[in-house]
């Protein structure tokens, strides 16, 4: 029961996160590259100042999978490597807390186009 | 001989009228209200199957919440590296737009697409750099701005 309401949870919030996103590309005619970029900043400051936190924990995947959660994802660990060895945390935790998503882009793309040969386009 | 300044004559200018009266006519209505329920259900779709990810990791994989949520992260960049590669998500993306491209699966995409495409000039500034295409310019803001908000926050911790 639990499970379906965080289902249901993470289907609106991450709905919504992707309907604004088409908003933007119907309305202002931003191209996706631009949209991506915006998205990931917009999530490291609305993290920043901790209005992210409070929608990550009530929506679960619904607001870490769209891209602003990676964004919020790079200044929860700025913060954390600050709080544990100073200043120079500034550099290390973005980075280091979405090392895993980064390199599992890294590794399955280079592998996927490897392994698969591009199709024309239809 | 070709002002592109001068007003059309008052003939010409009724003709271009009925012009673009017939363009409005016969294009299709706003597809404005379709696209947005297309990228809400298929975007909330695709951050459904994260959080069904992230329970698996925690009930039945014994993970940490932080742990389950790289393993849901993990297996959608796989899932969409593999669509990409088998062609079937670029149709995902032509019918759901951002519903495609803003959860983790664009930025997968993103990097797979350009990279087999442009694998045969070379592993190295083929597939290597074209990699990075999208992937770049998103890790080059999205870093940068942690690295303000990370010396913000050792400066005046809040």
């Amino acid at each position: 029961m639990n499970i379906a309401v965080n289902l249901l949870k993470a289907f609106l919030v991450g709905g919504a996160i992707c309907t604004i996103g088409e908003l933007l590309v119907l309305k202002t005619k931003l191209t996706p590259a631009r949209i991506l970029v915006g998205y990931i900043v917009a999530g490291v400051f609305l993290s920043a100042i901790g209005l992210y936190g409070p929608l990550a924990q009530f929506a679960g995947a619904g607001a870490s999978v769209p891209l602003t959660g990676f964004g919020h994802a790079l200044t929860t660990g700025v913060k954390r490597a600050v709080q544990e060895i100073g200043f120079m945390g500034a550099f290390t935790g973005g980075l280091t807390n979405t090392a895993a998503g980064i390199a599992a882009a890294v590794f399955f793309g280079s592998v996927t186009a490897l392994v698969f040969k591009p199709r024309p386009k239809e | 001989m070709f002002d592109k300044n001068a007003k059309p004559s008052p003939a010409r200018q009724q003709q271009l009228d009925r012009y673009s009266q017939l363009v409005d006519r016969l294009s299709p209505k706003s597809p404005m209200l379709q696209g947005l329920l297309r990228a809400f259900w298929v975007g909330g779709a695709i951050c459904c199957l994260g959080q069904i990810f992230i329970e698996i990791g925690l009930s039945w994989l014994n993970m940490t919440s932080t742990a389950a949520s790289t393993f849901a992260s993990t297996m959608l960049v796989f899932l969409t590296a593999l669509l990409t590669g088998i062609g079937v998500f670029d149709k995902i993306g032509q019918y759901a737009g951002a519903g495609a491209f803003v959860p983790i699966s664009g930025f997968a995409n993103a990097m797979v697409s350009p990279a087999m495409e442009f694998r045969r000039e070379g592993m190295v500034l083929g597939l290597g750099a074209k990699l990075f295409t999208i992937a770049g310019p998103v890790l080059v803001w999205g870093t940068s701005a942690s690295v303000v908000v990370g010396i913000l926050y050792a400066l005046f911790p809040w």
